[in-house]
């Protein structure tokens, strides 16, 4: 075989999986762009599923309680795991094992597991269900990435600047929030986001101690999965596609630059 | 903290002297989210572990929630199936995933980030909305089986998750290694087999574990695209704890389940020597 087809095969094998993989989601976009009931029917183009959307309350509602439960879970989080990791990183022998082992329970354990543990929990103690143990459950499941974001970060510090600002005359929260936090800040922020978009897709834990306070993915579980389609949420679908698939795009793009500048 | 600087003084070597400056060492900054730890993730386990052996009524101690587990034949069926599904989701991903692989790491596509950013980006896209994407393309391909809907919506959903290790894995291999396998006159089929799937073992093993377990245990994909016949196991432990009588049995399911995965996760760390390939893009 010649080297010109056999990197045509190879591009058409690509283009299919890629064409699979897109082909669903483009087709929902497409039909958002038409008002009828039914699944896959076309009765002209019209904007009115978007108009429906944007006057829908309870959708309104849950975005606006999505974003406030991911920003401030992920604010949270950020803190919490970033003194964790640094915490960790400083650690030896069992200890740093146990307290690995410990930050990886909620990674490795099943969603739903995680979520009716929450769930029991808070019955135990008598906490209502709502925004107080939405926080809770979010930041606790979110932490863990942070630290994974915060300790290569770490690994490259000069172990020196710590004891240097002691050494100054700094207590050692000073000589932290001064001398280590601002080194970390890259690794803080990308856990950060990375933190906040987990809790923003986070449906399974969300379900199960959300009380009567609505996510967008309890919002749309409960829609694909009970409540019988609505077609408005085609166009909600439309839009998550779009914002996710932009952002990522801008994301992945800034960072190769930035590492291609790096390199050169 | 009496204990901590017993370790210290056994180990001379390490400058462990300077940590602790003026009271508070490092790794001292750790205890917040360590305490939060214990207080919200692992005695909430223990709290399912109690539900798990105690009886719903009465309050008291019994093995009877295990039992009813496996003395349900359909329940047992149930989990069956999800074992079935979660193997077939998981051979037909690694089937797909790993030619895709091994095509986006030659040097036709010459490791183009961008195309490989382009198969790892539906990850970070909710589930929920992917799931109903399939639906919408199923519909109109009109396939009603509800097994083959629900597969055909696992595979999909997982998908990213077998090729982000596998690529990982097969990008970063040493070209040495197959080139001289080719020199020494194998052809292109033993390549593959003898050398470039055992050096990918460890991509393989992580992929295997992020979508079988998930598989296993996820409850919305049979919910969105299937019906009561393709209850997953995660779709018997979400329902066993829609009413507040069924904590108990449901408890011990989770239970079960929780045990199921600590059993793949050491095994797949025994496996790959703890090496799993899970970074890599994004």
């Amino acid at each position: 075989m010649s080297r010109n087809v056999k990197s045509g095969l190879i591009w058409a094998f690509v283009g299919i999986m890629l064409a699979v993989m897109y082909i669903p989601i483009i087709i929902l976009i497409i039909y958002s762009f038409t008002g009828a009931k039914a699944l896959g029917v076309w009765s002209g183009f019209s904007f009115e599923l978007y108009a429906d959307l944007f006057t829908n309350e309870s959708i309104i509602e849950a975005f606006k309680n999505s974003i406030v439960l991911a920003f401030v879970s992920s604010l949270l989080a950020t803190i919490l795991g970033t003194t964790a990791a640094v915490g960790i990183f400083y650690m030896r022998k069992w200890k740093k094992t146990s307290a690995n082992f410990i930050a990886n329970i909620t990674m490795e354990n099943a969603e739903i597991v995680t979520g009716v543990t929450f769930m029991m929990f808070f019955l135990v103690l008598r906490m209502p269900y709502g925004w107080v143990t939405l926080i809770i459950a979010h930041t606790m499941i979110t932490t863990p990435y942070v630290i994974l974001s915060v300790t290569p970060k770490l690994s490259q510090l000069n172990p020196n600047l710590y004891e240097a600002g002691l050494d100054l005359g700094a207590s050692p929260i000073k000589s932290m929030f001064t001398v280590i936090v601002p080194q970390l800040i890259p690794g803080m922020l990308s856990g950060f986001v990375m933190a906040f978009a987990l809790s923003f897709d986070d449906f399974i834990v969300s379900k199960f101690v959300n009380g009567s306070v609505e996510t967008i993915p309890v919002y749309l579980y409960n829609a694909l999965a009970k409540r019988g389609v609505d077609p408005t949420l085609r166009a909600l679908s439309s839009i998550m596609f779009v914002a996710v698939l932009a952002v990522l795009i801008a994301l992945n793009v800034v960072s190769a630059r930035r590492k291609k500048v790096v390199v050169k | 903290m009496n204990n901590d600087s017993a370790v210290v003084a056994a180990q001379p070597i390490e400058p462990q002297k300077k940590r602790k400056i003026r009271g508070i060492k490092r790794s001292a900054f750790a205890l917040p989210y360590l305490a939060l730890s214990i207080v919200f993730v692992i005695v909430p386990l223990f709290i399912m572990l109690y539900y798990a052996f105690t009886d719903g009524v009465t309050g008291s101690f019994t093995g009877e929630n295990f039992v009813h587990f496996f003395s349900r034949p359909n329940i047992m069926a149930v989990m069956g199936k999800s074992f079935l599904v979660a193997l077939l989701t998981t051979v037909f991903c690694l089937l797909l995933a790993y030619p895709l692989a091994l095509a986006l790491s030659s040097s036709a596509l010459n490791k183009k980030f961008i195309i490989v950013m382009l198969f790892v980006l539906p990850m970070w896209i909710n589930s929920l909305l992917r799931t109903y994407a399939v639906k919408i393309v199923l519909y109109m391909l009109d396939i009603t089986n509800a097994w083959v809907a629900v597969t055909i919506g696992m595979v999909y959903d997982f998908f990213p998750f077998m090729l982000l290790p596998l690529y990982s894995v097969v990008s970063g291999m040493d070209k040495s290694l197959i080139e001289a396998s080719q020199d020494l006159g194998a052809s292109p089929l033993k390549t593959l087999v003898k050398v470039r799937i055992p050096l990918s073992l460890p991509g393989i093993i992580s992929g295997v574990l992020m979508v079988f377990m998930p598989t296993v245990s996820t409850f919305a994909i049979s919910d969105v695209l299937g019906d009561t016949s393709t209850y997953m196991f995660g779709n018997i432990i979400n329902q066993w704890f829609a009413n507040s009588g069924g904590w108990n049995i449901g408890s011990a399911y989770s239970f079960l389940l929780l045990i199921l995965i600590a059993a793949t996760v050491l095994l797949a760390n025994k496996l790959t020597k703890g090496k799993t390939e899970i970074g890599g893009v994004l």
